[in-house]
C-alpha cells in the first residue's frame, strides 16, 4: 500500500513535452478513426453484414458472376450467401470474415489468379449447399463415394449459379 | 494484472515519450494503410465508372492506332506488344539476326521454313514459295514481311496483298473516292511497290472496329463477298456480315477477314474466297476445279496445282470449339482485368502462352494438362503431316520420271490431278496456323485423305507388274461395314 502510494505520488508532473506529445497522440488515433469509418462507409462496409447479392460485386470483381447470376436458374430461390456460407451464426460470419478479409488483400494489391479460383474449403462450403437442398436427389446418386468432393455436383453443373 | 500495471507505469515513469512516440506511430501508420485503401477503393470505383476517356475525337480518317491509343491506353499497349516473338512447342516464331541490306532493312527476321524442311521446296518447285517462306511472326511485322520477303523479287505481286498485309480502311476509302469497294478494286490491280506506297501501317484499330461506337465491322471486301457466297449457297440470300452477324459471330468474322483461304481472280486480280460451296477443304477444291483455276503449274511434274494460304477460319469452322459457340477472340484475345475494369487483351497470340486466361475460363484443369492436351494434337498432327509430305515428295518424284518415259504413262494427266488434290489437302493442314488444334479429326481425315491421293497417284503410273491389282471399289462392294 506504501509502496503503491509512493508510485502514484512520484509520476513526475506533465511536462510540456509530454502535453504536446498527448495531444499529437490523440490526434493520429481521433484521424484513424475518423478515416477508418470514412472509408468503411464509403465502401459500404455495413453492406457486406447484409444478404443482399449487390454487395458482392461491391469490389467489382464479382460483377460478371453477379451479372450471370441474375440470369441463372439459381436466382429465385439462392442468393450469393445460401451457397457461400454455411449455415449457423458462427460458421457464417466466420466465413464471412475469412472470405471478406482475402478477398480484400487480394483485389487491393492484385495478387490472385486468374481466372479466379475457388479454394477447396469454398467448394466444400458450396457442395454442401447442393446437397442440403437437392438431397433427394443426391441421395439417390451418391453412393459409395469416400469424399464430399470425390463426385462434386458444380463439376458438372458448372452454370446453375452462374458460368465461371 | 497489478504487476503488469506496475511495470507500465515505470516504464512511462522513466520513458514518457517513448510510449507517445510510439503509440503515434502506430497510430499513424494505420491511418497511412487506411488512406492507402481508401484512394485504392475510390481508384477502383472510378475505373469502373469510366471504361475510358475521350480525349480525342476518332473518325473514319484517322488509322494512326497511337491515336485511338490515347482513347484506349490499355488496348493499346497490349496492341504494341504483338512485336514478341515467341516460340511454342509447335509453332510460333523466333528472332533471328539478319544484317540489313539496302533493299531489306530487316535486322530480325523469322525461322525458315523451307530451310526446316526442305520438303516444302519440292511441293512448291517453281513458285515463289519455294524461294522464300518464314514462319509468320505478330501482327506488327505484317506490312514489313510482305514488303521485303524474297517473293517480292522472284515474280510479280499485286496491290492484292494490302488487303491484309495492311491497315487498308482509309487508303481503300481515298482511292475509291469515299467507295471503300472501288479502292479495293483499284489497289488489286496495282502493281505490289506502287500500292504499297499507300499504306503506312499495319493492321490497326480501324481495321476492326467502328470509330466512334467501338462496336466490331468488317472492313473487308473479300470477306463481305465471300460470306454472302457462303450463305448464299445454304440458301439465305443478300447476307450481308455488317447488318446480320450477331456480336459473337463478329468476335470471329473481325479474324476471318484476314486468317482464311483465297485467290486472285483473274487478270483484275480480284481477292476471291473460294466459299461457294462451302468452307470444307473438298468443297474448295471443287470450287477451283470449276473455275479451272491453278496458282502455278508445277515444275517438276507439270501438274496444275493450288497453293493453300492459312485457312485458319475454315480449319476453325470444323471443330468443337466453333461448335461451342467459342469465338477466335475468346482465345486468341481472352478477357483480362485491368484494375477494376474488364478488357479484351489486344495482344494476340498463341492461347498457349496465356493458358490460364484463354482455357481455363471454361475448362477447370491445370495449365499443365491443358498445355499437354493441346501439344497431344500437335504432336499427332505433325506425325501425319511428316507422312503426308513423304508421300507427296515420292508421288512427285514418280511423276518427274513418268514425264520423261517413253512412251509416257496412260494415266499420266489423272496422277497428276491426284498431285494437285494431296498437295492442296496436304497444305490445307500445313498452312493453317494451329498444328491441327482449330479443328483435331478434321485436320487428321484431310491429310489421310491427302496420303491416299498420293498412293493413288503413284498406283496410277507405276509400270504394269503383270499383277492384276485389285480394283477398290470391288472390295468396297464385299465390305460388310456400312457406314
Amino acid at each position: 500500500m506504501v509502496e503503491s502510494e509512493n508510485a502514484e505520488s512520484s509520476i513526475k508532473p506533465a511536462t510540456s513535452v509530454t502535453v504536446l506529445l498527448a495531444i499529437v497522440l490523440a490526434l493520429a488515433i481521433g484521424s484513424t478513426v475518423g478515416l477508418g469509418a470514412y472509408t468503411f462507409t464509403y465502401a459500404h462496409g455495413a453492406s457486406y453484414f447484409s444478404n443482399d447479392p449487390a454487395a458482392c460485386a461491391n469490389c467489382h470483381v464479382m460483377r460478371d458472376h453477379l451479372d450471370a447470376w441474375v440470369k441463372s436458374s439459381h436466382r429465385s430461390v439462392a442468393t450469393c450467401n445460401d451457397c457461400h456460407t454455411p449455415p449457423g451464426f458462427v460458421s457464417k460470419y466466420f466465413t464471412k470474415a475469412d472470405h471478406g478479409f482475402f478477398h480484400s488483400l487480394a483485389f487491393t494489391t492484385g495478387a490472385f489468379h486468374e481466372p479466379i479460383q475457388i479454394k477447396e474449403r469454398s467448394l466444400r462450403v458450396v457442395e454442401a449447399a447442393c446437397r442440403r437442398c437437392h438431397q433427394d436427389v443426391v441421395h439417390q446418386i451418391d453412393t459409395g463415394t469416400t469424399s464430399p468432393l470425390a463426385m462434386s455436383c458444380t463439376r458438372c453443373h458448372v452454370d446453375v449459379g452462374h458460368m465461371n | 494484472m497489478t504487476q503488469f500495471r506496475d511495470r507500465l507505469l515505470n516504464f512511462y515513469r522513466a520513458r514518457p515519450i517513448t510510449i507517445f512516440v510510439a503509440l503515434g506511430l502506430l497510430a499513424a501508420t494505420g491511418a497511412l494503410l487506411g488512406t492507402l485503401l481508401l484512394v485504392s477503393i475510390f481508384e477502383h470505383k472510378q475505373e469502373a465508372r469510366n471504361p475510358f476517356f475521350r480525349v480525342v475525337e476518332l473518325t473514319d480518317q484517322t488509322d494512326d492506332p497511337a491515336i485511338w491509343g490515347k482513347n484506349f491506353p490499355l488496348q493499346y499497349d497490349d496492341y504494341r506488344r504483338t512485336i514478341d516473338q515467341v516460340r511454342t512447342r509447335y509453332g510460333g516464331s523466333e528472332a533471328m539476326e539478319r544484317t540489313p541490306t539496302q533493299a531489306d532493312p530487316r535486322s530480325v527476321v523469322a525461322q525458315s521454313r523451307i530451310e526446316e524442311d526442305p520438303r516444302l521446296k519440292i511441293m512448291w518447285a517453281g513458285y515463289a514459295f519455294a524461294k522464300d517462306f518464314r514462319e509468320e511472326r505478330g501482327h506488327a511485322y505484317m506490312l514489313d514481311d510482305q514488303t521485303y520477303t524474297e517473293r517480292q523479287k522472284v515474280a510479280q505481286q499485286p496491290g492484292t496483298c494490302l488487303h491484309c498485309h495492311a491497315s487498308i480502311v482509309v487508303p481503300y476509302e481515298k482511292a475509291g473516292n469515299g467507295d471503300l469497294v472501288k479502292g479495293f478494286e483499284k489497289f488489286n490491280q496495282m502493281p505490289f511497290a506502287e500500292a504499297r506506297k499507300l499504306v503506312t501501317h499495319p493492321v490497326a484499330c480501324i481495321d476492326c472496329h467502328e470509330p466512334t461506337t467501338m462496336q466490331l465491322r468488317i472492313s473487308r471486301p473479300g470477306f463481305i463477298e465471300g460470306m454472302r457466297a457462303l450463305k448464299a449457297s445454304q440458301g439465305i440470300k443478300d447476307y450481308d456480315v455488317n447488318r446480320d452477324a450477331t456480336r459473337q459471330e463478329m468476335r470471329s468474322f473481325v479474324c476471318g477477314q484476314c486468317h482464311v483461304e483465297y485467290y486472285f481472280k483473274g487478270p483484275e486480280k480480284r481477292l476471291v474466297y473460294p466459299w461457294a460451296n462451302g468452307l470444307k477443304v473438298e468443297q474448295i477444291l471443287a470450287y477451283y476445279d470449276t473455275e479451272q483455276f491453278k496458282d502455278w503449274t508445277h515444275a517438276d511434274t507439270g501438274a496444275p496445282v493450288l497453293k493453300a494460304q492459312h485457312p485458319e477460319f475454315e480449319m476453325w469452322n470444323q471443330g468443337i470449339h466453333a461448335r461451342s459457340g467459342v469465338s477466335c477472340a475468346d482465345c486468341h484475345m481472352p478477357y483480362k482485368r485491368e484494375g477494376a475494369t474488364k478488357i479484351s487483351d489486344h495482344h494476340v497470340r498463341s492461347p498457349l502462352l496465356n493458358i490460364n486466361r484463354s482455357c481455363q475460363t471454361c475448362h477447370k484443369w491445370s495449365e499443365s494438362e491443358l498445355l499437354a492436351r493441346a501439344e497431344s494434337i500437335q504432336e499427332r498432327t505433325l506425325h501425319m503431316r511428316n507422312l503426308a509430305m513423304d508421300a507427296l515428295v515420292e508421288l512427285i518424284g514418280d511423276l518427274k520420271a513418268a514425264r520423261t518415259a517413253n512412251p509416257p504413262p496412260p494415266e499420266l494427266d489423272r496422277a497428276q490431278m491426284l498431285q494437285r488434290k494431296a498437295q492442296f489437302y496436304l497444305d490445307f493442314v500445313e498452312a493453317e496456323n494451329s498444328y491441327g488444334f482449330h479443328a483435331p479429326e478434321e485436320a487428321l481425315r484431310i491429310l489421310g485423305e491427302s496420303i491416299d491421293f498420293a498412293r493413288q497417284g503413284q498406283l496410277a503410273i507405276r509400270p504394269a507388274t503383270g499383277q492384276p491389282v485389285p480394283q477398290a471399289s470391288s472390295l468396297e462392294d464385299q465390305c460388310t461395314v456400312t457406314r
